[in-house]
Parts: C-alpha cells; sequence; structure tokens
C-alpha cells in the first residue's frame, strides 16, 4: 500500500494503482477522461495517455508537474491535486485543441448527445475556441455495407487500432502517417471493403465520437415500409431484446421482448418474426452436422458458422481451416431464406414482392446480408440489416416509446422460439443450444438438466469435456477474436483435441455486438444482458430446439428432415479464400 | 591481427603498437626512439563526412601517387582520421611529426605537398591556417584561437588515429579501460566509479549516467539491452557523427563496459540512416573488435559475452527520444510511450534497458582509465567533465569544439569561433536546437553549465549552437523551428499534435501581419500548455524557440505585430517592393508582368506600385533588369 | 515490341524479389518469433535500395515474409521520412533544411532548384530523371548549406551553383 496525499485528503492505495484508479472511489473527486478505456469484464485496458484531458498536478520531490491520471502510477509520498485552476486551465486548453481540430456539424452528426467529445466540451462549459486553424480532413469511406468511416472526426485516442489489433487481432488498422495529418486508416488509406476487415465492429462500439459508425439503413427500410407493392417483415436477433430497453431509459439486461414487437408492428412491419425460430432451425441442422461428422470421426473439430464477423476472419486469414466450419447458414441467413421461398408461398408473394428487414447486434450481419451466394436472381434473402442502435433511433423518429406499450407476441410461423434459441446472443449459447439436441438425438433419452454451465460465462476461452452418456465430447468456446486465433492456431499445429467449437467474433457473444447501445466502457452492462437472456430460457416451457413445434412443422411441410438435399439448399451454404 | 586472449595480452599488445602513434605524438608524452619506427613521416588527412565532401579521398588518393612516384612509400605513409574539427577550414592536412596544420587543402595541392615539404622540407605558408585578426600564419594547431581553449575527451582520437584500423586504437590504451573493468572490478564498482564522476547524459538530458545504469542494474531480469543513441536528429549537430566516424571503437569498448556494469550481454547503435560513413566505419570497427577478441564471446578470456548489432533509423527526429528509439528498434512506428514505466525497468521488448547517447559514451574509457576524481576536477558546478559543441551559423569558425563546462559563450562564440562573420552584429546564438531557446549578448559570460543554460530560457541539448547575427529575423527562426517540430511530431498526444500547428499558425499571422493584438499572450498561454501537458520530450520543448525568442526579443515581435515590420527584412509580406524612381527607366516591363496589374506607369516615365493591390509576389523584383524594384 | 518489353520489366521485377528474398532469407526469421518485427525497418530500406521505392505489393510481399500484417507494414512506412511510396528521380536530389543551411539561406537554394526543374519540393519531373526532396541535417554543417544529389554532397553552395551542378547531370 502507498500513503498519498489527493486533493489534501489522505489516502492508502493499493500499489501500482494509477492516480485514476486511486481517485474512482472517492467522493467530490472527478478527473475527466477520454482516450481511456477500461474493460474490466474483459481484463482489457487501453490506457495510452494520448488526448492529455486528464491531467492532474504531481508533486514529488518537491517538483510539481503535471501528468497524466490514467496512466501514472502512484508513489508513496505523491501529493495530487486534481483540480487547481492550472490544471482546468490545461485540461480545457486541451479539450479546446481537440475541438479546433473537429468539424463543428454536431447537430447533423449521428453521435449528436451520444458523443464522448461532445460532453466533455459541455461539461467544461466551452463557449469558444482561443485557437482556430487549419482541420485535418480526410475522404469519406462508404466502401462496406456495414462500417462507415468519417476520419475528420477522429481525436486519435486509438481506441480502435486496440480493438483491432489487440483484442481481435484482425489487424486492419494502424496509425497513418505523423503529426498533425496523422489518423487511424487501414494499410494506405485503403477503404474499408478492400482490405481485410472482417465488420466485427468492435472498432465501432469503442469510438468516442462519429469517426466510426455503422451505415445507415434507415431511409431504405422506411422506403420499403411505404412502398406499396412490398410486403415487409422483420426478424429480430436474441441479442437485441435484452438491449434496446437502455435506449429508453429501462435498466441494462431488461428483457422488453414484448414492448419490442408492440413497437415495431407500429412502424408498420406486416410481421414480426424472430431471428430465435431461425436459430432453432440452424440447430436441427447443425446437431445433425455434428453427429455425422463425430459418426466418421472426419473434419473435426466442427465450427460454429453463425457468425460473419468469425467466418469472414477465417476466409481471411485461415483459409488452410476452410473445410471444417458448419455449412450451417446463420439464422439471420436462414431466415432470409426460408422466408423468401416457404412463406412467400404459403402468403402467395413473388420473392421479389418481400422484403426481409433484420434487427441485428451486429454490423457484420449488414456485410453478411450482401454475401453473393445470399442472393438468388437479384433477389437477396436478407435485404435490409438495422442494428439495435438504428432500430432505436427509428423509433424515436416516429414518436414510438416502446417501453409505454402493451406486450405483444411474434407472428407466426416464423416466430416461435425453444430457450435454447435465446442463447444464441450470448457466447456459449450456440453449442449449449447444440448439446441439448445432440444429447437427446444420439441418446435417444431425455436431458432432464439443461444448463451447461461449463459453456457459461464470459471469459474468453472455455473448454470443457461434456458426457453424453459415456460419449465424450471435448468442447471449446471462445469469444473474442484474438481468442479465436488461439484456438485455430492449435488446430492448425495438431495441438487441438476438440469435437465441437463455438466461436464468436464480439467479446462475450452477440450481446457486446458492433450494433448494440454503446456500453462506454461499463462492462457491467454485458453482464446483465447476459443474465437477461438467460432469464428469458429459464422461463420459456421449451427449452430445446428440435421441440418446436413450429419447426417440426416447417421440415414436415418443406424441408424434409435436417440434412436433407432440400435442406441442403436452401440452409447450407460454403466459404472461399479471401 | 591475432585474437586478445586475457588483459595481459591487451597490454602486451599495446605496448608493440603503441609505436604506430610515435610520430604523432605531438606533446611527446610516449618517449620512442623515433630511428626503430618503419615510417619517419606520416601524413594525417581528415576522412569526417564534410572533408571527403571536400574532396578529401582524392587527396588521399594524390598523395599517395605522388609519394609512389618519387619512392617514398615505404617510408611515409598517409593516414584518414576522423573529423579534426575545424570544419571551416577543410579539407585538414597535418604532417608529423612536424606538427604542421594545413587548411583549404585541394587534391592538386598533394603535388606541392610532397615534392616542398616532405622532399625539401619548407613549409607551403600558403596552406597555413592565417589567424584572422593578427594576420598571422599559424603551423601548430594547438598555438590556434580555435584550438587554444578546446578540451578534447569525447574526441580525443578524432584526427588521431585511423578509425578504420583497430590496432591504432589499441595504440592509445584503446579497450585496457574494458579489461580493467572486467578483471579487476565488479559491476557495482564501475557504476560507482561513473556515478563519482559526475558524468551526465550528452544527449540533451543531462540525466546522471552513473544513475540510470544504477536504476538498470537494479532492475532483476533475464535480459537486459544496452542502446547507444546515435541518432542525432538535432538539425546544425554533429558531433556524434564525428565520433562515430573518428573513433567508433571508444562507443564499442564503452558500451561493453555498459552491458558489464548492468547486467547486459547485448546492445544496439541506433543509427540514423543518413549518417553512410559512419554506418560504415562502425561496421568495419565491430568486425575488427570481434576478431580481435574484445567483442562477441568470451571477451578478452574473461567468459563475459557481450555483442552489438547496427539499427538503422528512417528519418524520424522523434526516434532520437528514447521510448521512441525503443519502438522503432522494434520494429514499429516511433511513437514515444508514457513514462513509467521507464526503459530501465521495461524497455526493449519489455526488458530493462540503458539508453545513452554517443558522446556520452566517448567519455567512459577515459573516466575508467583515468579514474573519477580526474573527470570532476574538470567542469563547474554540477556539470563535471567537457562538452562538443557543433559550432554553425554566421560564425567565422564553424566546426566541431569540445570545451570544459563552465567556459562562457562568449569565449567560445569570440575566442574559439573568431567571431561573426563579415562583421556584422551579434543577435543571438540558440543552444539546444529545437528544444532549445536563444540567448541574447546580456548572457554572454553565463559560464556554460545544464542547469544556467536552463535558468536563462534555453538548455544544453546535444551541443547544436547556431550563431544568428543582424540579418536574421527571430520570428523567422521560431517559425523554422515550428514547422521542424510541426513535421516531426510523432501525431500521438493532443497538446504536441495540434497545439504545436496552431502555435505554427500564430506566428505565421506575426510574420504576414495578420496577427490579432493579443498574439504574444495567446503564443504564451498556449507555449506553456504545450510544455506541460505533453506526452514526451519533444513536445514539452517545443514551445522552446518561441518562449524564450518572445522573452528576449519581445520588442522585436512586437514591431512585427503593432508596426507591421520586420527589422532583418525577412518576413516578405510585412515588406513593401517599391520602386525607386532614380533608377526606373519606364520600360514597362514590371507592369507587363504584375498579376495583379497594380503597377501604373506610361511608357519612358516613372511607374509605381499601388500597395493596396499589390501581393508581394516579387515578380516585379526579378523582372526589373535595372534594380528599380526594392524590397523596404 | 510492347510485350518483350513488358516481359524486360517482368524479368528485372523477378531479379528484385530474388534479391529481396535472398536478403531476408539470410536474417533467419522465426515467423511465429514475436520479435521478428524487429526486423521490418531493416527490410524496408533493403528492399527500397533494390526496388527504389514501396509499392503496394512489395509491401504485401515483406508483410507475408515477415508474417506481418500489411497495415502495420504500411503504417511504419509512412511514418519514417526515408520510406517512399512513390518512384524518386533517377537524380535524388536532397536540399538540406537544417537550422545551419537555414540560417545560410538554405531556403533560396531550393527555390533555384524548383525553378530550374519545374517541379516542388517532394516532386519528381515528368522525365522521371531528377525529384527534389527536403532532408533535415545530414550533419555537413561546416559545409552549409549543403545539397545531396544521390550519394554525392555539395557544400557551401550559392544560387548560381545551383545551374552548374544541374548541368554537370544532363551530360
Amino acid at each position: 500500500m502507498s500513503r498519498v496525499i489527493i486533493n489534501d485528503i489522505p489516502v492508502e492505495v493499493f500499489k501500482d494503482a494509477t492516480i485514476l484508479e486511486a481517485t474512482k472511489e472517492m467522493e467530490d473527486i472527478y478527473i475527466p477522461t477520454l482516450c481511456h478505456l477500461n474493460l474490466e469484464s474483459f481484463n482489457l485496458e487501453h490506457r495510452v495517455g494520448s488526448c492529455r484531458v486528464c491531467m492532474v498536478e504531481v508533486e514529488q520531490g518537491g517538483r510539481k508537474r503535471m501528468m497524466p491520471a490514467c496512466c501514472t502510477p502512484i508513489q508513496e509520498g505523491m501529493i495530487v491535486r486534481t483540480n487547481t485552476p492550472e490544471v482546468i486551465q490545461i485540461r480545457r486548453i486541451v479539450l479546446e485543441l481537440l475541438l479546433s481540430d473537429h468539424p463543428f456539424t454536431c447537430l447533423t452528426c449521428s453521435k449528436n448527445l451520444d458523443c464522448e467529445l461532445q460532453a466533455l466540451a459541455k461539461q467544461f462549459g466551452i463557449e469558444h475556441l482561443t485557437y482556430k486553424g487549419e482541420q485535418s480532413t480526410y475522404p469519406l469511406d462508404l466502401s462496406s455495407r456495414a462500417i462507415k468511416r468519417d476520419l475528420d472526426k477522429c481525436i486519435m485516442c486509438r481506441r480502435c487500432e486496440t480493438a483491432c489489433n489487440d483484442i481481435q487481432t484482425v489487424g486492419t488498422l494502424s496509425g497513418y502517417k505523423r503529426g498533425f495529418m496523422s489518423v487511424v486508416a487501414p494499410a494506405e488509406m485503403k477503404s474499408l471493403k478492400d482490405t481485410n476487415c472482417v465488420f466485427c465492429g468492435q472498432c465501432v462500439n469503442v469510438c468516442p465520437t462519429a469517426a466510426l459508425t455503422e451505415i445507415n439503413y434507415i431511409k431504405k427500410v422506411w422506403g420499403a415500409i411505404n412502398d406499396p407493392t412490398k410486403k415487409v417483415v422483420v426478424q429480430v436477433a436474441p441479442a437485441v431484446r435484452v438491449a434496446i430497453g437502455e435506449e429508453f431509459g429501462l435498466p441494462p439486461g431488461s428483457v422488453a421482448t414484448g414492448k419490442l414487437v408492440s413497437g415495431l408492428k407500429k412502424l408498420g412491419f406486416d410481421a414480426i418474426f424472430d431471428t430465435n425460430f431461425a436459430a432453432d432451425l440452424t440447430i436441427m441442422e447443425e446437431a445433425n452436422e455434428l453427429i455425422e461428422r463425430l459418426t466418421k470421426n472426419e473434419n473435426l473439430p466442427i465450427l460454429t458458422s453463425c457468425c460473419p464477423g468469425w467466418v469472414n476472419f477465417l476466409e481471411h486469414q485461415f483459409p488452410d481451416l476452410l473445410a471444417i466450419p458448419s455449412t450451417c447458414k446463420s439464422p439471420q441467413q436462414m431466415f432470409g431464406a426460408i422466408a423468401k421461398t416457404y412463406y412467400a408461398d404459403k402468403i402467395g408473394i413473388k420473392p421479389e414482392n418481400l422484403t426481409v428487414v433484420s434487427i441485428m447486434p451486429c454490423l457484420a450481419k449488414k456485410y453478411e446480408s450482401a454475401r453473393p451466394e445470399f442472393i438468388k436472381n437479384n433477389v437477396n434473402d436478407v435485404d435490409f440489416v438495422l442494428t439495435t442502435r438504428e432500430l432505436a433511433k427509428m423509433f424515436k423518429e416516429a414518436g414510438i416509446n416502446p417501453i409505454n406499450l402493451p406486450d405483444e407476441n411474434f407472428d407466426n410461423p416464423l416466430g416461435e422460439s425453444s430457450g435454447a434459441a435465446d442463447l444464441f446472443g450470448v457466447t456459449g449459447g450456440v453449442i449449449e443450444a447444440a448439446l441439448r439436441t445432440a444429447y437427446e438425438w444420439v441418446t435417444k433419452k431425455e436431458l432432464k438438466d439443461v444448463v451447461f454451465t461449463e459453456a457459461r460465462g464470459l471469459e474468453g476461452i472455455k473448454e470443457a469435456t461434456i458426457d453424453i452418456d459415456g460419449t465424450k465430447i471435448n468442447i471449446a468456446v471462445t469469444s473474442g477474436l484474438g481468442n479465436a486465433r488461439k484456438i485455430l492456431e492449435k488446430i492448425q499445429s495438431g495441438e487441438a483435441k476438440y469435437h465441437a467449437i463455438e466461436i464468436m467474433a464480439c467479446p462475450g457473444g452477440c450481446i457486446d455486438g458492433g450494433g448494440q447501445p454503446y456500453i462506454h466502457g461499463d462492462t457491467t452492462i454485458i453482464e446483465k444482458r447476459m443474465k437477461g437472456l438467460y432469464s428469458i430460457d429459464e422461463k420459456k416451457q421449451i427449452k430445446k430446439s428440435h421441440e418446436n413445434p413450429y419447426i417440426q412443422r416447417l421440415y414436415k411441410e418443406f424441408l424434409g428432415e435436417p440434412g436433407s438435399k432440400k435442406a441442403h439448399d436452401v440452409l447450407h451454404t460454403h466459404y472461399y479464400k479471401k | 591481427m591475432e585474437r586478445i586472449k586475457s588483459f595481459d595480452d591487451l597490454k602486451n599488445r599495446y605496448n608493440t603498437l603503441k609505436a604506430l602513434l610515435a610520430l604523432r605524438d605531438a606533446d611527446e608524452q610516449v618517449k620512442i626512439d623515433v630511428k626503430s619506427l618503419k615510417f619517419t613521416k606520416e601524413i594525417l588527412v581528415c576522412a569526417g563526412t564534410g572533408c571527403v565532401s571536400s574532396e578529401s579521398p582524392k587527396i588521399v588518393e594524390n598523395l599517395e601517387k605522388e609519394l609512389k612516384e618519387k619512392g617514398f612509400s615505404d617510408k611515409i605513409q598517409v593516414i584518414k582520421t576522423g573529423c579534426f574539427g575545424f570544419c571551416e577550414k577543410g579539407p585538414i592536412v597535418l604532417v608529423h611529426p612536424d606538427n604542421v596544420f594545413y587548411v583549404e587543402v585541394k587534391p592538386e595541392d598533394a603535388k606541392e605537398i610532397v615534392e616542398e615539404h616532405i622532399v625539401k622540407g619548407n613549409k607551403i605558408d600558403r596552406l597555413l591556417y592565417e589567424e584572422p585578426l593578427v594576420k598571422k600564419r599559424v603551423a601548430k594547431h594547438s598555438e590556434m584561437s580555435f584550438y587554444k581553449k578546446q578540451m578534447r575527451i569525447a574526441l580525443r582520437n578524432c584526427g588521431l588515429i585511423n578509425p578504420e584500423n583497430i590496432e591504432e586504437y589499441i595504440a592509445t590504451e584503446g579497450y585496457q579501460a574494458l579489461g580493467k573493468c572486467l578483471t579487476q572490478l565488479k559491476p557495482e564498482d564501475v557504476i560507482e566509479i561513473i556515478k563519482k564522476s559526475g558524468l551526465r547524459g550528452r544527449g540533451g538530458g543531462g540525466f546522471p549516467t552513473g544513475l540510470k545504469w544504477e536504476a538498470t542494474r537494479k532492475n532483476a531480469a533475464d535480459e537486459k539491452f544496452i542502446i547507444c543513441n546515435a541518432d542525432e536528429g538535432d538539425p546544425g549537430a554533429f558531433m556524434d557523427r564525428s565520433v562515430l566516424e573518428g573513433d567508433p571503437c571508444s562507443v564499442i569498448e564503452s558500451m561493453t563496459i555498459a552491458g558489464y556494469a548492468i547486467g547486459a550481454h547485448y546492445g544496439y547503435i541506433y543509427i540514423r540512416a543518413e549518417y553512410p560513413l559512419a554506418i560504415h566505419r562502425l561496421e568495419i570497427a565491430l568486425k575488427q573488435s570481434r576478431d580481435a577478441g574484445v567483442l562477441g564471446k568470451n571477451i578478452m578470456g574473461t567468459g563475459f559475452d557481450f555483442d552489438i548489432e547496427l539499427k538503422y533509423g528512417a528519418g524520424a527526429f522523434v526516434c532520437g527520444e528514447e521510448t521512441a528509439l525503443i519502438k522503432s528498434i522494434e520494429g514499429k512506428r516511433g511513437e514515444p510511450i508514457t513514462k513509467p514505466p521507464f526503459p530501465a525497468q521495461s524497455g526493449l521488448w519489455s526488458k530493462p534497458t540503458c539508453v545513452n547517447n554517443v558522446e556520452t559514451f566517448a567519455n567512459v574509457p577515459p573516466i575508467i582509465n583515468k579514474g573519477p576524481e580526474w573527470y570532476s576536477s574538470i567542469g563547474k558546478d554540477a556539470s563535471k567533465g567537457t562538452k562538443v559543441f557543433a559550432l554553425a551559423g554566421k560564425i567565422n569558425n564553424v566546426g566541431l569544439v569540445e570545451v570544459p563546462m563552465g567556459i562562457t559563450l562568449r569565449e567560445i562564440i569570440y575566442d574559439i569561433g573568431g567571431g561573426i562573420r563579415g562583421g556584422k552584429a551579434f543577435k543571438a546564438v540558440q543552444t539546444g536546437g529545437p528544444s532549445g531557446g536563444c540567448i541574447t549578448k546580456e548572457n554572454l559570460d553565463t559560464p556554460i553549465t545544464y542547469e544556467n543554460l536552463t535558468s536563462i530560457g534555453s538548455m544544453m541539448g546535444s551541443g547544436g549552437m547556431i550563431v544568428m547575427d543582424e540579418e536574421t529575423c527571430i520570428v523567422d527562426i521560431a517559425k523554422f523551428y515550428l514547422e521542424f517540430t510541426n513535421d516531426e511530431s510523432c501525431g500521438k498526444c493532443t497538446p504536441c499534435r495540434v497545439g504545436n500547428k496552431r502555435l505554427y499558425e500564430l506566428l505565421n499571422q506575426i510574420s504576414d501581419g495578420t496577427a490579432p493584438e493579443d498574439v504574444i499572450e495567446k503564443l504564451e498561454v498556449l507555449g506553456n500548455t504545450i510544455k506541460k501537458a505533453s506526452l514526451c520530450g519533444l513536445g514539452q520543448t517545443s514551445p522552446n524557440p518561441v518562449l524564450s525568442t518572445i522573452k528576449f526579443f519581445r520588442d522585436e515581435y512586437e514591431e512585427h505585430i503593432k508596426n507591421k515590420k520586420c527589422r532583418a527584412g525577412v518576413c516578405k509580406k510585412l515588406m513593401q517592393y517599391t520602386i525607386i524612381p532614380e533608377k526606373c527607366v519606364g520600360c514597362t516591363l514590371c507592369a507587363k508582368n504584375c498579376p495583379t496589374q497594380c503597377i501604373s506607369g506610361k511608357v519612358k516615365e516613372v511607374h509605381k506600385i499601388d500597395q493596396e493591390k499589390c501581393i508581394k509576389c516579387g515578380v516585379c523584383y526579378q523582372k526589373c533588369k535595372f534594380g528599380a524594384v526594392t524590397l523596404v | 515490341m510492347e510485350k518483350s518489353n513488358n516481359n524486360c520489366q517482368n524479368v528485372l521485377a523477378q531479379e528484385f524479389y530474388k534479391k529481396l528474398d535472398d536478403y531476408i532469407q539470410d536474417l533467419n526469421i522465426d515467423l511465429k518469433d514475436k520479435r521478428r518485427k524487429g526486423n521490418l525497418i531493416q527490410v524496408l530500406h533493403t528492399a527500397q535500395h533494390i526496388f527504389g521505392y514501396l509499392p503496394e505489393e512489395v509491401q504485401r510481399h515483406v508483410a507475408r515474409k515477415l508474417n506481418l500484417q500489411h497495415s502495420e507494414v504500411s503504417g511504419v512506412i509512412s511514418f519514417y521520412n526515408y520510406f517512399t511510396t512513390t518512384p524518386k528521380g533517377k537524380n535524388k536530389i536532397s536540399v538540406c533544411m537544417g537550422t545551419a543551411c537555414f540560417v545560410k539561406g538554405a531556403d533560396k537554394i531550393l527555390e533555384e532548384f524548383e525553378k530550374n526543374l519545374g517541379i516542388k519540393a517532394g516532386q519528381v519531373t515528368k522525365d522521371m530523371e531528377y525529384s527534389i526532396d527536403l532532408v533535415r541535417c545530414i550533419g555537413a554543417c561546416g559545409l552549409a548549406p549543403v545539397v545531396t544529389i544521390g550519394e554525392k554532397v555539395y557544400g557551401r553552395i550559392t544560387k548560381d551553383d545551383v545551374k552548374k551542378i544541374l548541368d554537370e547531370y544532363k551530360k
């Protein structure tokens, strides 16, 4: 422990704690920060000391200096002052400098009122810039379907670099150039579509301004809803329902499914369906595939493939492993495929007159919906993808506050789902759902205890051996692409002895997807969303995918059985080297 | 040369090899029977970058040719040495044992040198240095005003030995300091010696070297590193280059000693890519040292391993900052990191690392050999020993000088430097490069110490000293340095990245005549913020040129701002182009070429420039054949 | 004719890649070694020396050979002044803008070169014969102002010398 004095208050602090950490528990002491980001639940801290907003005065050995609170370790005998007039003036000038190199277009900015820089400007009461001059500007990048790069708004916090290189290990971004014009960009300032970006959107999640945001499809969706020639249906991913409430003041993790459905009805969609239905469908096909491979002892381990960010990662960086992911499409795409065939048929309209919109916690889904193999005769299986954040904007634009609406149910025949499906939104959920079905199919016995705790929790890599009535299955669960890389390298080197691996690109799974409401570094929100999903599963009567009556009907009426030729045509896909 | 198997073996070699330098022993310190030597005369030719660019290799070639033709090659040898320091008067040729110092030698002079001096024994007067004030020719360089007040410790071997021959280094007692450390001293003892000597970092920081070594030693680790900072990015500084070109083995020996002291077995020399000759000499020295067994495995049979690798910079001034340098060696962008952790705790590859400057290293062997008391007896207050300065700018004797700390700026500029070129008035001397400040004539008698220079608003820096005369615009100088730091800023932290840009823009407004009334206050507030809030030394010192020039030349700033006048005649936008009526013949050439049509006048009549419309492009000035357009 | 020219270029390019690969081979880099990136800058120096500049395909090649991301390589190249992604002229003119040279009028020397060649600093002449770059202090301050063309150093240059020097190269 070290004894220090902070704002005239003597404190004892753990050795090596930073000044910022030391003051977190102290009442009335607040140090503003900007580039600093602590993702505690994932044991990741981004502290580079580059914004210089958190400066404090430190007196040591009779010498006074200004030091950044977020990365200066406490030392015995330090005297820290966090709000002298000089400290305040320095912070203010630093902030003014940042603002002087930033566009003044808050009114039409997608992060208006949700921007960390704007919040600081308001907090400091900046009403005038002492120093004005040239601004660093760059070409806008709208080349991908998922991520918008507006580098004029970059404040060089470097969080996206940490997210992309250290957490996700994708390596698309790097500091580029030097000095005033330095920026964070892909190699040679390329457009995102020409890089190895997987569109996981973790960079968007951590960006404090609107330098990195999603490409917005709200206008297109309104267009479809208003188009009298089209029937517009919407599917909603599991992770959305435990996060959308946050945009309207509900505590994190609140389950708002019924209100969400109600709100979507009010927006004017013709039918409100549930991606969970397709998740159950995915389990039918994937469990079948798992059992097939286990029986033949071929192409193991099987890797889940519902996450397009992770599939992209594999195609770019591990093309030698293209044979092992499951050939199942993701639930989003399975839904689209079924909607444009089975459902379109049922309601008697042509696929080109049916518009499928999906509400996703994810940015890679925007890219996925445009993959050529998911487009038939110029008709996309999934037409538009909106993130949870975009949906909230759409509600607000339409004057709808879902909180005030009564609960309603999803429509059928694509709206019923088991508790296993809800788990798709969290790391470990897919494999847990698959195990519930695989267990009963293999053993032909009832699975009494459906909860696989070994697969649950936010740790980046979980490994376990599951006993399926005597047969031992080695599973692994990873979330975050950095962890996926570790497992994939083990497979490449032959070290891995797994049978089935679930991989999700986003740390914690879809609940922390690139399209979810911003957590601004508070990872306890992720934990609460996780608990929200588990509570939905707990409350549901049907907990296993294969027990979903509408899924059974779908097979009876349309697909035949899992792994049938029809199922293959509609519900399976292939991958290619990028 | 055969591998040296032990310290005793080294000492024996020294006894045999010291004869190599016998002829050059101008102070007759070592008594050698010259009759027993192979050569009767030696002609030393400076082969530092400056003289090489002035064709000194051709001088060597021609001398060797002449000597061969006359049949003297057996008795007279030509030696390429490192920099003598008197760059203004290069190329330098020094004939021994006569101790005659020739300046501004051309390749054609080789013939005369051989025929007149070598054969006939006559000094060639026209090639001797002439003291400007007394108009007297001087043959012995120790009697020259340029050299009299110098004390060469770091540069002791530059101009004395052939840097491409390790035997000559050994002949100067080279590697004996290392031998002593490895066989007679414990690592802690070595650190104590350096601490006692008072040696401080010569790269600019002035941090006590002994303490740095001690701190690195204290951190236990399975691997540690020594790094020599040879990035020398300060424009106008060429001290390190000269040491590396003229005496590379001293740095190698010193790094090995440092390795022994802190417990490292590997070192890197991070050297600018812009120093190809220094790189070449280092590569030779490293190979020869390894072959001689004084570098690499089992040094001098003591069982201590230490080896050194060269790493090239790639044109980034910020990589002179130790954490940025480390990042560069790791193959990354040279962006500094916050300290703590200091490199002594976590440096290269997260291991304890000690980064020292070339000149700092060059001082170590003499300190070990002659003892710390000898070193600390030189200098003043807490600034012990000597410092190498690179004198440049509007001074008569441009070159490299090494002087004891405590000498005054006046002595350096006027006694050693020979005063201001062209007899113009002294305006200021800039020390510390882009991190330093300007010193005015009021402070010329300040004894040079780290603390004194900082207290008068500048700093020691790496040793660059640029002298300015009345024709220099002080705002322009501040702008020049800001342009440099803007270019070289890594861009990581806000105050340096954006703040320095705004500082530069404000200075531009001053030189354009568009600055607001309160611009000086704005500069001071912003400058102080950048100093206090920047992440690394580059940002923390980049406002110094502005702040120090405002402090000492406020009136010149105010003249620019309030009166829109530049007294040195440099800031073009504050000048006016006018036509001298007496010289104008009315040829209309200026009016025809004026892009804004602001020149009026009929053919054969005096023309006039409308100042309101004039954009000060200067075309009329360029076109006028009669010199009738002038800038005031 | 064009086809054979292209073939010539391809053969040249192949030769260059072989030279680079031989150099990298000699470095004996373990592609799993966390410290392998420490080789990047010297590999880039060598690549630039061989190819004359570092176009995208050379960057990707280096990234592959060292098992690094293209973005890492590109980010490093863009940071350091020495590296260029566009070709320079056959005769690379570097005008030193260090303090000592500046104080002795280097900016006027630069203007003179720019005027004579019709290009600005950072550009290359259309015939690719000359390029002008600014350099920050090469340490020959005793000879200020200094200009280097290729490896040759010209010291104490005056405005009038510029044309004379360029004439040397025009021959």
